[in-house]
């Protein structure tokens, strides 16, 4: 049962982030890669990763989506006059990528066969596992996060500005 | 391997190759930025997938928190990343990354 879930959602993941490189608009793209992002969710789920399917939802399809299609909306670049490459260059675009498929199938196929299996009952990725784990283990990687996110806001701040010509 | 409740572990490698296969096809088909910052959330979140698997496959919780990381490294990186954005539309009027040749030197 769970192995079919995993296909249904494989492939609507797989599907969706095809949709996201080949549609027209870049809202549609947006909204594609919000069906792929909430079928990774389900993967989570499927995982034992309760806590970061959550996470997930709220944080990708929560703010960073949506952060994407303010930007978008207020940028009014919902046209579909959008300059396209040439031919040659997409072609080569689409070898370059299917060369590093056959690199990754390669690599893959020479390692042994995992014959174990992911699923089944476990209780890892609950919120009081990986809360010990983060906060005894990752204490330090957790507090420079914060500083992260801190300066990523400020430059963000700054770099939206709208800077005033300067009086000589 | 009969049993359909577990799912082999390559199944996940094979998924993430392929998400991830499909950012890189993106960051170099298209030409609208805006699109590129998606296919490179594509691939950070086919890494996370990843990432899951293994941590589910070794019963070990390291690898979420890693992934929790990557995710507030991603959010950090959307944030500065579309203030550029912003900022360069506001000086060409487009998101074309061909007008940033003119950044080289």
């Amino acid at each position: 049962m769970t192995l079919y879930i995993f296909y249904f959602l494989s492939f609507l993941a797989v599907l969706s982030a095809l949709m996201v490189v080949f549609s027209k608009s870049p809202v549609h793209s947006v909204l594609y890669l919000v069906i792929t992002l909430f079928s990774l969710a389900g993967h989570y789920v499927i995982l034992n990763a309760q806590f970061l399917a959550v996470v997930h939802v709220i944080v990708y399809a929560g703010a960073i989506m949506v952060l994407f299609l303010y930007v978008i909306m207020l940028l009014n670049l919902n046209q579909e006059n959008e300059q396209h490459k040439t031919n040659l260059l997409k072609f080569a675009a689409v070898i370059s990528a299917g060369l590093f498929m056959i690199l990754l199938i390669g690599t893959f196929k020479g390692t042994e066969v995992f014959a174990n299996v992911v699923g089944g009952q476990s209780e890892i990725g609950m919120v009081k596992n990986l809360g010990l784990v983060m906060f005894r283990d990752f204490l330090l990687p957790f507090e420079i996060t914060s500083l992260l996110l801190l300066a990523a806001m400020v430059g963000a701040v700054i770099l939206g500005k709208i800077d005033k010509p300067k009086k000589a | 391997m009969t049993n359909t409740q577990y799912i082999p572990i390559d199944y996940y490698i094979w998924l993430a190759a392929i998400l991830f296969t499909i950012g890189i096809l993106g960051v170099l088909y298209r030409r609208n930025a805006i699109v590129i910052f998606m296919c490179i959330e594509l691939m950070l979140n086919a890494v996370n997938i990843l990432m899951v698997a293994f941590s589910s496959y070794r019963q070990d919780a390291a690898g979420q928190v890693f992934v929790f990381f990557i995710m507030a490294v991603a959010a950090a990186e959307v944030a500065v990343g579309l203030a550029i954005l912003v900022m360069m539309y506001r000086n060409t009027q487009s998101t074309d990354i061909n007008i940033l040749n003119r950044i080289k030197w």
